[in-house]
């Protein structure tokens, strides 16, 4: 098992000999919608390294689109500073800075072919003939289209015109490539494959990625680091595992995989935890660094493939609650068991299937659900 | 939907499909009958000064063509006014389209209701009107006003057939051209004409069509000057000669050329 604090630390580690690439320097965008003003970013800060897999990862309308949109340069930030590898680029418009964006819809130039759509960046710089030829060449055999140079957009499949685009963009060697939703318009089983490549693309060309998602095992398995956004706010910033398992904010913890939030007062703090009372018997170990003081009321986290569900009590150094079973559903290689802790909460619980297929528990069973100390996380702000 | 009735394969349906083919022949027939009549009697060997009873059939009148002229004359102003008015038109509906189309502007509301305007104000009162305006502004009259006064009538059309393909152009296409290098002049050069090319050439043909055909807002700016249309008419009362049928015909046959290029060219390239 892996300690979670690890993945922070090496993300901790990996900032100081990096270069950045993209800063953001609390942007924030307001529109004017009828007379009211429509707070899309309210102060985001980002520093993106150069080489970095980076997501934007959060629900409809909290901001991602436009977050990138200001990387591009396509919408002026209402404030704050712009910044690519160093220089503030907050007004250069976006023909002149030196990212490429990869839109939702693809945005291929339908009267042009897929050698036109490609060349299309690099005409523009006016880099000459021999070199477009090759490089056009080049990075399409990258994205697995050659062959296909004749083809008009439209009769290429929802795949195939996504590769167009990225090849489009990536054929210019931007310093970053700003990717927006790129698999929303696929199909599941394509998406998996998508995501496969682009990895792949992404380790083969070095070029950083900023990729916008409102797909949490996307942003989960492709990302080096991901900021969390809700209602125009990053929430969290930090790498999958770290973001997965220390969820900083009860949002995050929701947004993120499904995760259970119970509430409690500090009823006592020794050396290395601080309890939470629930009940008679019932007690939740918090790692005292990241608990409240003794007598206040906390939120913690804890993921439902964390916890064990017995019949008995166990006599550990964990985290222990009882309750009963409203709820049983058998999920292939998992059962997910919902119990009502006595005090009223449900929580849900994940359980390996056992080699002979039965459950621990049924409905209406009284069970004790434990965990270790160190997968409950106290939230911040709650 | 056709298909669908016929898919059906109900009794009501294969009558349903019978009546829409029998109705579907009807306004072909009735729609192309005046036109057939009009190429027909350019090969009518006509002994009288009318025209209309048929004859027997001669290419006369095609060797004969140019042989009136006063008319050959009229013909060649309609072209010239014709093209001149095209070309105006299709420059400044174009803008005006992807103005109204792409941008919120004070006066949006006003200019769209003006342009709903210039479609439904009848001929006869724009005639007028532009007339007193020549008038009072002591405009000579001639190409030069036939030519502003066809632009006006003319321009609405262009700018709706412009605008509603700007409207239903995905604004990303533009993003997309701006990010990867173009500039402005690039971007509308080279991913914004093209997109809303077929609206731009339905809005030129039709605003040639109008201009060569129009007679009621001609004959008030017209001044000394006749068109093919204002001679035909003034030609009424004598009998017209073969040689409208001719020039009609070849007229006709030059539209259908270009419609049938442009349906050929954006099936092609859509
Ligand atoms: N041009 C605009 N004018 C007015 N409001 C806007 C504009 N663009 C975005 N907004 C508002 O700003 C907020 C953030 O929008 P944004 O497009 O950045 O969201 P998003 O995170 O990309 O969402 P989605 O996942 O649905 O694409 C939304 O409330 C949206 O309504
Ligand atoms: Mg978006």
């Amino acid at each position: 098992m892996v300690k979670p604090q690890v993945a922070g630390a090496v993300t901790a580690n990996a900032r100081v000999d990096r270069t950045s690439a993209i800063e953001l320097v609390d942007v924030a965008k307001e529109y004017t919608v009828h007379g009211e003003v429509v707070h899309a970013v309210k102060g985001v800060s980002l520093d993106i390294a150069e080489g970095e897999f980076f997501s934007l990862l959060g629900p409809s309308g909290c901001g991602k689109t436009t977050t990138m949109r200001m990387i591009a340069g396509f919408e002026d930030p209402t404030r704050g500073v712009v910044r690519l590898y160093g220089q503030d680029v907050t007004d250069v418009p976006p023909n002149r800075r030196d990212v490429n964006m990869v839109f939702q819809s693809y945005a291929l130039f339908p009267h042009m072919n897929v050698w036109e759509n490609v060349a299309f960046g690099l005409k523009r710089r006016k880099v000459a003939a021999q070199e477009i030829k090759t490089r056009v060449g080049e990075i399409l055999e990258v994205v697995g289209l050659t062959g296909r140079e004749k083809r008009r957009p439209r009769e290429m499949s929802g795949g195939q015109q996504q590769r167009v685009a990225l090849a489009r963009a990536l054929v210019n060697r931007p310093r970053a490539l700003l990717l927006d939703e790129p698999l929303g318009a696929l199909d599941l089983k394509l998406r998996h494959t998508m995501q496969i490549e682009l990895k792949r693309i992404q380790r083969e060309v070095g070029i950083t990625f900023v990729y916008v998602t409102h797909d949490q095992s996307e942003a989960l398995t492709m990302s080096d680091r991901i900021a969390v956004m809700n209602d125009g706010v990053v929430e969290q910033l930090a790498g999958p595992r770290e973001i997965y398992e220390q969820p900083a904010t009860a949002f995050v913890a929701g947004f993120i995989g499904t995760s259970n939030l119970i509430n409690g007062t500090v009823s006592a703090v020794d050396g290395a935890h601080a309890v939470l009372s629930l009940g008679s018997d019932d007690r939740i170990l918090i790692p005292s660094g990241s608990a409240p003081g003794q007598g206040e009321a906390a939120v913690i986290t804890v993921r439902p493939e964390k916890i064990t569900i017995a019949r008995q009590r166990r006599d550990q150094e964990v985290s222990q609650v009882r309750g009963t079973v409203s709820e049983v559903v058998y999920l292939g290689t998992y059962n997910s068991y919902v119990v009502t802790l006595d005090g009223g909460a449900e929580v849900t619980v994940f359980e390996q299937n056992a080699m002979d297929g039965t459950s621990t528990a049924e409905r209406g069973d009284s069970v004790w659900l434990s965990w270790r100390p160190q997968h409950s996380y106290a939230l911040r702000g709650a | 939907m056709t298909t669908v009735a016929r898919k059906a394969g109900t009794g009501r349906g294969r009558l349903g499909d019978r009546l829409l083919h029998a109705y579907t022949w009807l306004i072909i027939v009735w729609l192309s009958t005046p036109i057939a009549v009009m190429i027909l009697f350019g090969f009518n060997d006509r002994k009288s000064r009318s025209n209309t009873s048929w004859q027997g059939f001669t290419l006369e009148w095609y060797r004969r063509l140019f042989e009136i002229d006063g008319l050959t004359q009229a013909l060649i102003n309609s072209l010239l006014i014709a093209v001149a008015a095209t070309v105006l038109t299709t420059v400044i509906g174009t803008l005006l389209g992807l103005a109204l189309g792409r941008y919120r502007f004070r006066g949006r509301g006003i200019s769209n209701f003006l342009i709903f305007t210039a479609i439904s104000t009848p001929e006869l009162v724009m005639g007028a009107s532009l007339l007193s305006l020549f008038v009072s502004g002591n405009l000579q009259r001639g190409h030069a006003t036939i030519v502003i006064a066809h632009v006006l009538f003319a321009l609405a059309f262009v700018t709706v057939t412009v605008r509603a393909r700007v409207v239903g152009l995905d604004p990303s296409l533009e993003e997309a051209a701006r990010d990867l290098g173009a500039s402005t002049w690039d971007t509308f050069r080279l991913v914004t004409l093209p997109a809303i090319m077929p609206g731009v050439v339905a809005g030129g043909l039709l605003a040639f069509a109008l201009s060569i055909d129009d007679y009621v807002v001609t004959s008030f700016v017209n001044g000394s000057t006749s068109t093919f249309p204002l001679w035909i008419v003034g030609s009424v009362k004598v009998g017209i000669p073969p040689q409208v049928n001719v020039m009609g015909t070849l007229i006709f046959a030059l539209g259908a050329a270009l419609a049938i290029v442009n349906a050929v060219a954006s099936r092609r390239k859509a």
